[in-house]
């Protein structure tokens, strides 16, 4: 049938062209696959608070002889870190050593205990140590949602006027200090 | 030997994702006493997504994190906040990656875009195909 109809040479030659369209396509989604694969995309959704003031919040206290936690507390004019934990939370034990040597290194280190009992955040403190300045309870999660924070552990570094400068998703591990510290530094 | 320890190390090795020991927010699993409020909160529901569970609406989920922001949506409708005012709250948060309404703008334009133009190259194949079957 349409080899009755004559073609040109370059009708031909577009259609010689067209012919490796399909495999060009294959290779194209098979790339596409294979790096996914092999990097797989970040899962982590990070807050467009960053750069915002942090919003408004007065919670309870979080455990006991700690002071409670407001939004006031950050805009005294010294960079802070604002750290979203909860004691039933694997990766915020492991998270507890950078921590301590934060505080060691001289950065106020603050918290929200999210979901979270005064007796079960003294127990967790107990034992993987306690770098915290004031620690206030977020039981419903409120106060993590309007940061934009997606999970536990997460920290925020926070300037002394209440403006949220640095966020660092998941547990802070021993090679992510010095990048921390650099972004309290920054945020003096 | 290796292979007995490490499963032993497997079997000894605890969840990152943990649950908390608190129950659930008041709003997060009951319905709101009205019931056109109500209808509004779960439709919003329904096109948010949850961020732990990442795939689930936070009407689907059961993470503790879902129920939080179920009950948010509740307390907010519940106090006369419009459910479009909601989802620009939490966007304005997380992005539009929370919201299974995708807004139309320079990322996502083809896909409205990509059907019209693959129904217009669909029609242009057929109408070679049935011109050269008409001579």
């Amino acid at each position: 049938m349409s080899a009755d109809v004559p073609r040109s040479d370059a009708a031909k030659r577009g259609l010689r062209l067209i012919l490796w369209a399909p495999l060009v396509l294959f290779l194209i989604f098979l790339a596409m696959f294979a790096s996914g694969l092999i990097r797989p995309g970040s899962r982590d959704i990070p807050s467009r608070m960053v750069g915002k003031p942090l919003p408004g919040f007065a919670l309870p206290e979080g455990a006991p002889g700690h002071p409670p936690l407001a939004d006031a507390a950050f805009r005294q004019g010294q960079p802070r870190l604002l750290n979203v934990f909860a004691s039933w939370c694997v990766p915020c034990a492991a998270e507890a050593p950078q921590l301590l040597q934060l505080a060691r290194a001289g950065v106020p280190i603050d918290a929200i205990a999210i979901r979270d009992r005064p007796q079960d955040v003294a127990g967790f403190l107990a034992k993987w140590g306690d770098p915290y300045a004031a620690i206030g309870s977020d039981v419903d999660s409120s106060v993590q949602i309007a940061m934009g924070s997606a999970g536990v552990p997460e920290s925020f570094v926070i300037d002394g006027k209440g403006i949220i400068r640095h966020q660092h998703i998941g547990a802070i591990e021993p090679e992510d200090v010095p990048a921390i510290l650099a972004a309290v530094r920054n945020a003096r | 030997m290796r292979r007995t320890f490490l499963t032993l190390l497997l079997l000894s090795a605890a969840p990152a994702q943990a649950d908390s020991l608190m129950p659930s927010a008041a709003l997060a699993d009951t319905q709101l006493p009205d019931a056109r409020q109500e209808e509004q909160a779960t439709a919003l529901m329904e096109t948010l997504r949850c961020l732990v569970c990442q795939g689930q609406s936070i009407a689907d989920s059961n993470a503790e994190m879902a129920g939080d922001m179920r009950a948010l949506v509740r307390r907010r409708i519940a106090a006369g906040e419009k459910p479009d005012d909601i989802r620009t709250w939490l966007i304005a948060r997380y992005g539009n990656w929370v919201s299974y309404d995708p807004p139309l703008d320079a990322v996502t334009w083809p896909l409205w875009a990509m059907p019209v133009l693959l129904i217009a190259a669909g029609l242009y194949l057929a109408r070679g195909r049935f011109r050269r079957r008409g001579r």
